[in-house]
């Protein structure tokens, strides 16, 4: 079977009911990513299919004949987004990441094309589907907000009294 | 080049946001987790559970074509049958007696995983009657009294006593990487197991246990980690022993990885509790007298139970000072999947109830709980209830009025005025850091810093989970001996290569094991003194420094009497919450949080606010969604459309502030944080919800309890 | 237990006549839509059925349009397509607020209004807004096609009145008369299954359907009955309880679904009631 896989065509042979998912994973060895929860909850498995973010875990390959799919690995050259999670810590143990970024990834085009940084409803809105369990999102906002040119705020530190 | 290494203007780096070592590789997908991995010839395996409470098995039917199967039971273990940690008394694997439901009975392997999902077992049992409610429980794993003063003596002074019950649910941590691991074994009967993990060398000691081998016949390397909170603490060793048995068993090596429902159902969560509160009070405030009754539910073993009850019951009576302090605490057994570590440990719950107590003590008396707090909160030279003179970074009140300022708490107050539907709420509390009591000396954990021509090389036990245990500890080495950020790596956590650091809990690592690489380091500038690295190899050939944790000279602990020095240190930790609740839904909307710590020392300060940004989103969980739902003993909602945790939209706007009271013993000052901010934010909510009308003593305050609060106790 | 994939049979349809050919001829296929549902369903080993046919591409189930007295949405037609249309903006507003609280946006990229009909779950979310304007539901076969009532499509918990070899094609939607209000009470503010919906029409006549508070959706006509003939809300919401009898799940409580639909109902009626000043 056909499709477009990160700019490339390219031809799987999987069972047409195998998840997407695994198909990436295990078929096409890209192992960005990730599988959380197998039911369309945490977002961890997102991927952009004709541009626009859906679970891999809940769309048989079948269903992308002639699709295009992008997904972490297709990010290259280090996008703005991604060194803003780096820079601002959005990712801490890095597995819900890649879904993440490949959900803010759309918004930050639109955002930059459009010169706007978004606002948090906005981002917050976007990221509904994507759980998060170590960062409180604080940083994953902030990372998606810099990358549209805000200015990166951080938590503030005072020193002691006592010692 | 000296220069370039001595640079210290240039080579600041504690205090600083640097990048994080492995922050591109997870932004491009590149970090290689557990299941990321794969092995020439590797097989699949799974676990065949018990569905039934307590029972014994009475058959085993395999109802599927076993060829080509690996089927592995009790049998199949060279070694003891035990998972190797506090008590022995968990198997590996079931002989006969089920003690909890989803108890891992049989293994199976396979090359293919959907012929592994088709087979069938059929597991014949015959039920015996569970014990499933911890107050029915006959039979006790911990039971610690701490004792101070004379209780009865503090209530015949008393102008008011105030009892309370507070109750905390289960809590499953979600790391968003389920559980797995990869065992590997080679021609000479040795054994490596790859997987995600907190503590290597816990999984390492159960191996060689479970598989009757010495240390050198087992190697275990950490993959990177997709979260761990305290759930990959203990429950990897389970997994690595049975991957073990299955690649011996086949020769071959042998992946197993749960899935969502499978973590959620079979591995540990936070122990739930029901902690009882007796205070006599003056009509001032002044705490005079404490009894409190901690009771934890353990589940089927012991796991890490004595120890989690250890901290919920030094940390019980909250930050407050008091001369007559009595606190019984006992963790029991019951037929539910074993509860173990959970990010806090212990202190979670008994702070939950401390805190929403001193409120309803404030309440009785007409006070406000900013005037009880401040009135109480333990000072610098104040004794604990084990009798601990608490040192000079002691910042209870700092933190305090850090966090009334930050919030702008009076004004708000003073806004919301009898508005109802609106609260705030606030927590005061501590936590200690590292292990408690004697737990660090009897550790003697150890770290390893190796010279190397570009700058130096880590070699550590601590395990980056996501904290930031690489970057921070790179951090301490660079600065120590004045070099780069860049020029220190940091060895990958594996067996072959590192000493034991201790595990990676308990606040433990930035603390104790960023001090021992900062005493290596500090012996590595003296030896080379004014060289390059490279020279100074060139020189003298391999330089490689390990030190031993040192206890701090004054510090004492009887563990008999539980009299002493509970930890080295603490941090101390205040939330402000400003919440509303919806008259028509009974849902919360929790305003703002804000989020005050003092933990010594900000090596990172993005990280750190991290820790307690995602701590904090962690225990708002806690308090308002997270419900484990039991039935018969089982986990019934083990999925994340019914397990509901935090999404963006529930999160609310967390304004983290980190104070600075250094300790003398930790590298550059710090103490822990990791844990703390699972601490307060639960009781801060329901004080908050306290202050706008409701009150609940029991979380999950879930809308369907507030609902019950206004509806029906009225 | 997790169903294995690699067996399961997926025939494609390109056309609409080659879907209803092959239901005809094999009509235990389960039509594959957005498959939000199917995975989640075959991930828990819910779903027994082995052999499926992939509608996701066929065009002419999808869009939405108007004409004097109807909207028409197309089945395979996404949340995210509704989230987006000036259509539903402006004539069904309360389907847009609706689909916006459906899962993440993942999801409402994927998920579609003819799977959430025919997936027939008590918690679909716009099953009470399809309820409550009185949809009808277009259905077809090779021997043609007819329209459902959406009010008698259930026949019972997850039990639909099609047909072998019969699959919706559209949803006809007479422009709902009167001021439309739509709440979901889920498990949370967003990715939330609902524990309570409810969606209510105030005309000339008042109509109201609750989610999530019983084997399906439910038309609560003697509340409605109340409402349109003068009575009071307290009236309204003693009528309730005889037309709802909401249960304990892993989600919620009876009790508090109930209190809380009758709290909906009166916020309903406050927020639809024309200023008086």
């Amino acid at each position: 079977m056909l499709f477009t896989l990160n700019g490339k065509i390219t031809e799987v042979s999987a069972p047409s009911m195998k998840r997407l998912l695994d198909v990436l994973r295990e078929d096409c060895g890209l192992t960005g990513t990730k599988e959380g929860c197998g039911e369309g909850e945490c977002g961890a498995c997102t991927v952009l299919v004709d541009g626009l973010p859906i679970n891999s875990c809940l769309v048989p390959f079948g269903q992308v004949q002639n699709a295009d799919v992008k997904t972490i690995e297709g990010l290259i050259g280090h996008t703005d987004l991604q060194k803003a999670f780096v820079s601002e810590c959005g990712a801490q143990c890095g597995i819900c990441t890649p879904g993440m970024i490949l959900m803010a990834a759309p918004l930050v085009e639109r955002a930059q094309a459009e010169g706007r940084i978004p606002a948090l409803a906005e981002v917050q809105e976007t990221l509904a589907g994507n759980l998060c369990r170590c960062t409180g999102y604080v940083a994953i906002y902030r990372a998606i907000q810099t990358a549209c040119g805000a200015k990166s705020e951080q938590a503030s530190v005072i020193s002691g009294e006592n010692g | 080049m000296v220069e370039n290494f001595r640079n210290q203007d240039r080579y600041e780096s504690v205090g600083r946001n640097v990048d994080r070592k492995e922050g591109m590789s997870k932004v491009t997908g590149q970090a290689k987790y557990v299941d990321d991995l794969n092995f020439e010839g590797m097989i699949y395996g799974r676990t065949i559970r018990s569905e039934i409470p307590r029972g014994k098995i009475k058959a085993i039917h395999l109802e599927f074509d076993t060829e080509g199967f690996t089927i592995v039971d009790y049998r199949d273990i060279p070694g003891k049958n035990l998972i190797a940690l506090i008590q022995d008394d968990q198997p590996c694997l079931v002989e006969s007696e089920i003690n909890h439901a989803d108890e891992p009975i049989l293994l199976l392997a396979h090359p293919e995983k959907e012929k592994l999902l088709e087979a069938k077992v059929r597991i014949e049992t015959i039920s015996e009657i569970p014990v499933l409610d911890p107050l029915q429980s006959g039979k006790i794993f911990k039971e610690i009294l701490i004792s101070k003063g004379d209780i009865e003596a503090g209530f015949g002074l008393a102008d008011r006593i105030v009892e309370g019950e507070y109750r905390t649910g289960h809590q499953e941590h979600v790391y968003i990487e389920p559980n797995g691991m990869i065992a590997v074994p080679t021609p000479d009967g040795a054994i490596t197991v790859y997987g995600s993990l907190q503590c290597p060398y816990y999984v390492h000691g159960a191996l060689m246990v479970l598989l009757g081998v010495p240390e050198t016949k087992v190697r275990v390397v950490q993959t990177e980690t997709g979260g761990g909170f305290g759930g990959k603490e203990d429950y990897p060793s389970i997994i690595a022993c049975h991957a073990a048995l299955l690649a011996l068993k086949s020769g071959r090596p042998t992946k197993i990885v749960y899935d969502r429902v499978e973590d959620m159902q079979a591995t540990t969560r936070r122990h739930p509790a029901i902690v009882r509160h007796r205070t006599g009070v003056a009509a001032d405030g002044t705490l005079l007298s404490m009894d409190v009754e901690v009771i934890m539910d353990g589940g089927a073993y012991c796991t890490l139970s004595p120890v989690v009850l250890s901290r919920g019951v030094i940390h019980a009576t909250g930050p407050y000072r008091c001369d007559n302090v009595r606190i019984r605490g006992r963790v029991v057994h019951t037929n539910t999947p074993p509860n173990g570590a959970f990010r806090g440990f212990g202190a979670p719950q008994t702070l939950f109830a401390s805190e929403v107590h001193l409120d309803r003590i404030a309440h009785t008396l007409g006070l406000d709980p900013i005037e009880i707090r401040e009135k109480n909160a333990f000072r610098p030279g104040d004794v604990t209830a084990t009798g601990q003179v608490l040192p000079e970074d002691t910042s209870a009140l700092q933190v305090l009025r850090e966090a009334l300022k930050k919030s702008d708490y009076y004004n708000i107050r003073k806004k919301i005025g009898t508005q109802a539907k609106r609260g705030v709420g606030v927590a005061l509390y501590w936590h200690g850091s590292g292990f408690t009591g004697a737990g660090e000396v009897k550790l003697a954990s150890k770290a390893t810093l190796e010279l190397l021509p570009s700058g130096a090389k880590v070699r550590v036990a601590s395990t980056e989970i996501g904290q930031g245990t690489r970057t921070m500890l790179a951090q301490i080495v660079a600065q120590t001996l004045g070099w780069s950020y860049d020029s220190i790596e940091v060895s990958p956590a594996d067996t072959a290569v590192v000493p034991d650091s201790g595990p990676t809990v308990a606040s433990r690592t930035c603390m104790i094991v960023g001090r021992l690489l900062q005493r290596c380091a500090e012996e590595m500038r003296f030896r080379i003194g004014n060289l390059t690295p490279k020279q100074y190899l060139e020189k003298h050939g391999p330089l490689e420094i390990t030190k031993v944790y040192e206890k701090p000279p004054a510090i004492q602990w009887d563990d008999e009497h539980y009299r002493g020095d509970a930890y080295g240190t603490y941090g101390w930790g205040c939330n402000v919450v400003d919440l509303e609740w919806d008259a028509v839904t009974y849902e919360v909307k929790v305003k703002k949080v804000i989020a005050v710590f003092d933990i010594g020392k900000a090596i990172h300060p993005i990280f750190a606010a991290g820790q307690i940004e995602g701590g904090t989103a962690q225990a708002i969980g806690y308090a308002l969604h997270e419900e484990v739902v039991m039935r018969n003993g089982r986990v019934a909602n083990p999925q994340l459309t019914n397990y509901i945790i935090p999404t963006t939209m529930d999160t609310p706007p967390i304004e983290a502030v980190i104070v600075e009271n250094s300790y003398r013993f930790g590298p550059f000052g710090a103490k822990g944080v990791g844990e703390m901010p699972m601490d307060g934010p639960a009781a801060a909510i329901v004080n908050a919800l306290f202050a706008a009308g409701v009150d609940v003593r029991e979380i999950p305050a879930t809308p369907e309890r507030i609902m019950e609060a206004v509806c029906y106790s009225r | 237990m997790k169903t294995a994939l690699g067996n399961l049979d997926f025939a494609d349809a390109t056309t609409l006549s080659e879907a209803l050919t092959l239901l005809a001829s094999e009509p235990d296929r389960v039509p594959l839509a957005g498959c939000t549902d199917v995975y989640v369903g075959l991930n828990f080993g819910h779903i027994e059925k082995k052999r499926f046919v992939n509608i996701w591409s066929l065009s002419e189930l999808r869009g939405i349009s108007e004409n004097a007295d109807f909207l028409r949405i197309g089945a395979l037609t996404t949340y995210t397509e509704m989230i987006e249309s000036p259509i539903i903006a402006k004539f069904l507003p309360m389907m847009r607020d609706c689909a916006r609280l459906i899962g993440g946006c993942q999801v409402q990229n994927r998920g579609t209004v003819g799977g959430n009909i025919a997936n027939g779950s008590p918690a679909g979310d716009t099953l009470p807004i399809l309820a409550v304007a009185e949809a009808m539901i277009i259905a077809q076969s090779l021997s043609g096609t007819r329209k459902i009532p959406f009010l008698s499509f259930y026949a019972g918990y997850r039990k639909t009145v099609l047909l072998p070899g019969e699959l919706i094609v559209a949803i006809e939607i007479p422009k709902p008369p009167g001021a439309q209000w739509f709440r979901k009470v889920g498990t949370r503010a967003a990715n939330a299954i609902s524990k309570v919906v409810i969606a209510g029409l105030r005309g000339e006549t008042v109509r109201l359907a609750f989610g999530s508070v019983g084997p399906t959706v439910i038309r609560a006509r003697r509340t409605e009955a109340v409402l349109s003939s003068g009575g009071t809300i307290a009236q309204a919401r003693d009528a309730l309880a005889h037309d709802i009898h909401p249960i304990d799940d892993l989600r919620s409580t009876s009790r508090y679904r109930m209190q809380v639909a009758e709290n909906l109902l009166s916020a309903f009626w406050d927020s639809t009631t024309p200023n008086q000043s």
